[in-house]
């Protein structure tokens, strides 16, 4: 199996798009070479914008460039697109409507070694609280790729968070096509769901490679529109598997597994057990160090669905 | 030549809708929205390249109300202009209204983007311009803060990013009035030296008496013959001006004023009416 950073994904699609969306323009702060915005930069540097070290800046210019109908795409990390620029993207995108593209890199632990202050485990929480917020989590490059026209065809503000690690191919040379708000399943399943979203989705599926030598049938899906939520697909899930374990490199907090719980608590109360960081800080160490610590990995999956059974 | 005696009496007109709008919602804030009425007269019935019957023409001239709480001075404005009936002006800030609290694009015509939460105002302004310098149109972007609002942060970030981007289309106004809702700008965080400040951040800075009509067009004249660099324009300002008891009077902020006060003051606003006349 091959592997690629989303952000690289990202970056690539970006600079793809570029080509044949004259309208689209890149907002950066200070961050192009790890965002991977330079590679737009690189072929479109009339098009690409840097703020300098400023997010608050970097979300409201990018507000201004869609009231004259440009497709602003606003990069930076994660913890300061969601968590410095959160306000502005309230109530200078979002709130007005405008037709900006969120698209921080460097989400999740699995940043790294630059540490917790660096390692956004809220960001999913936090956008996905803000009304008409599309919020997006790819599972790896090819679905990145696709996420970033679909964003750019989608008229709105979207939040679309990639990772810095390389991540397994899912979907390369498959003939998937993703669209905003609906749930891929990966697999069919009778006994237990595995819902996952980000990096997490090749997890669950290794997970559910051992589980089912172990006799345990497992559905897994990907859930890589955290919102708008995909009711039909989780609910079908509910109904005809037992419980449902939720992994996401994310707060148990008003991630993945707090949409998917918020929804079946009100549709069909299910047992909705989450895998993802429970009220934790990250820190530093390698981004696979981290996923080991924190319990993001395929045996933690397997552990979590063992005791629920 | 700009006809100043229509400024004047739309100015005029401008503070006698405010009042009256904001003591019939009895909420709003009629201060920082008389300080400013001047400003914004010249720039939409002399300065502006804009169309009330065709609100969102690409090449319009771009307005962005930064201290957004002066809302009854944009709602004002565009109803003078035509760009909504003037019975509307009646309904600020209640329930179902275009007219919201703060500027809202998604339901009023000639609102370039929604406001409210200050000092994000300019970094917007920026985008419009630097989307007109890609495109190479001519439209200019126009932006109004307060003297309050630049101790907001981004206020700066965004003051570096048009300076960097020599966004010559940007034309910013300063309403200096000295006061905001807990009193004196100077006691509760001092700004000064603003023209110093804005100058160091490389702008064109520009101080005028902002109740002067001639000054204001004259700076609105430099500005566009300036090159190379964004220009602010410095407009020292009296909070509720034209209306004697309002004047320099903090209270006055983000308070209605009572059904007797409005009368008292569109007594006054009459008899400078007839002055100019």
């Amino acid at each position: 199996m091959s592997k690629k950073a989303t952000r690289q994904a990202y970056g690539e699609a970006l600079a793809e798009l570029g080509r044949i969306n004259k309208d689209v323009v890149v907002l950066e702060a200070d961050l192009s070479k790890s965002t991977k915005t330079s590679i737009f930069q690189g072929e479109f540097p009339e098009r690409h914008f840097n703020v300098g070290i400023a997010e608050a800046d970097l979300m409201a210019t990018a507000a201004g460039f869609a009231t004259t109908g440009k497709i602003a795409f606003a990069s930076t990390f994660a913890m300061f697109a969601a968590g410095r620029g959160f306000e502005q993207i309230r109530n200078t995108i979002a709130y007005p409507k405008l037709n900006v593209k969120i698209a921080p890199t460097h989400a999740g632990i699995s940043v790294g070694e630059d540490g917790g202050s660096h390692q956004s485990v809220e960001d999913i929480s936090l956008m996905r609280s803000i009304p008409g917020m599309v919020v997006l989590c790819p599972a790896d490059a090819e679905e990145t790729r696709q996420m970033v026209f679909a964003a750019a065809e989608y008229d709105g503000p979207v939040y679309l968070r990639s990772g810095r690690l390389d991540t397994e191919d899912i979907y390369k040379g498959t003939d998937y096509k993703f669209e905003i708000g609906i749930a891929d399943t990966l697999k069919e399943g009778i006994d237990v769901t595995l819902a996952a979203t980000g990096m997490l989705v090749h997890e669950a599926m290794e997970a559910a490679k051992t589980l089912e030598a172990e006799g345990i049938s497992v559905r897994v899906i990907n859930v890589s529109t955290i919102k708008p939520l995909d009711g039909p697909t989780i609910l079908k899930a509910a109904q005809e598997t037992k419980f449902i374990v939720t992994c996401e490199e994310h707060s148990v907090i008003g991630g993945l597994g707090g949409a998917i719980s918020e929804f079946l608590g009100e549709t069909h109360p299910t047992l909705v057990k989450k895998l993802g960081i429970y009220d934790k800080f990250g820190q530093s160490g390698t981004g696979n160090q981290l996923l080991d610590e924190y319990g993001l990995r395929a045996k933690d999956i397997v552990a979590k669905v063992k005791e629920s059974m | 030549m700009a006809d100043i005696k229509m400024l004047k009496e739309k100015a005029t007109q401008i503070r006698k809708d405010i009042v009256t709008m904001i003591c019939k919602s009895k909420s709003g804030h009629p201060g920082g929205s008389l300080s400013a009425a001047d400003i914004v007269s010249t720039l939409y019935f002399n300065e502006m390249n804009i169309d009330p019957k065709n609100p969102k023409m690409a090449d319009r001239d771009r307005f962005v109300l930064s201290k957004g709480h002066a809302a009854p001075v944009l709602y004002a404005a565009l109803a003078e202009k035509g760009y909504f009936d003037k019975e509307l002006l009646g309904t600020l800030r209640k329930f179902g209204s275009p007219l919201q609290g703060h500027p809202d694009m998604k339901k009023l015509p000639g609102i370039d983007i929604s406001t409210g939460s200050l000092g994000q105002g300019l970094s917007v302004a920026n985008g419009m311009a630097l989307s007109a310098k890609l495109d190479n149109k001519t439209y200019r972007t126009y932006v109004l803060l307060g003297d309050g609002e630049v101790q907001e942060g981004q206020v700066w970030e965004a003051a570096m990013t048009s300076a960097h981007y020599k966004l010559d289309n940007v034309c910013a106004f300063l309403d200096s009035n000295n006061l905001q809702i807990d009193g004196n700008v100077d006691k509760v965080m001092g700004v000064e030296p603003l023209d110093d400040k804005w100058r160091a951040f490389g702008w064109n800075v520009i101080v005028i008496d902002g109740h002067n009509f001639e000054e204001i067009l004259g700076a609105l004249e430099a500005a566009k013959a300036h090159k190379g660099q964004p220009t602010m324009i410095i407009a020292k300002t009296t909070k509720g001006k034209g209306i004697s008891f309002m004047e320099n009077i903090c209270g006055f902020h983000g308070v209605a004023p009572t059904p007797e006060e409005t009368d008292k003051a569109l007594e006054e606003l009459k008899h400078v009416e007839c002055c100019t006349n």
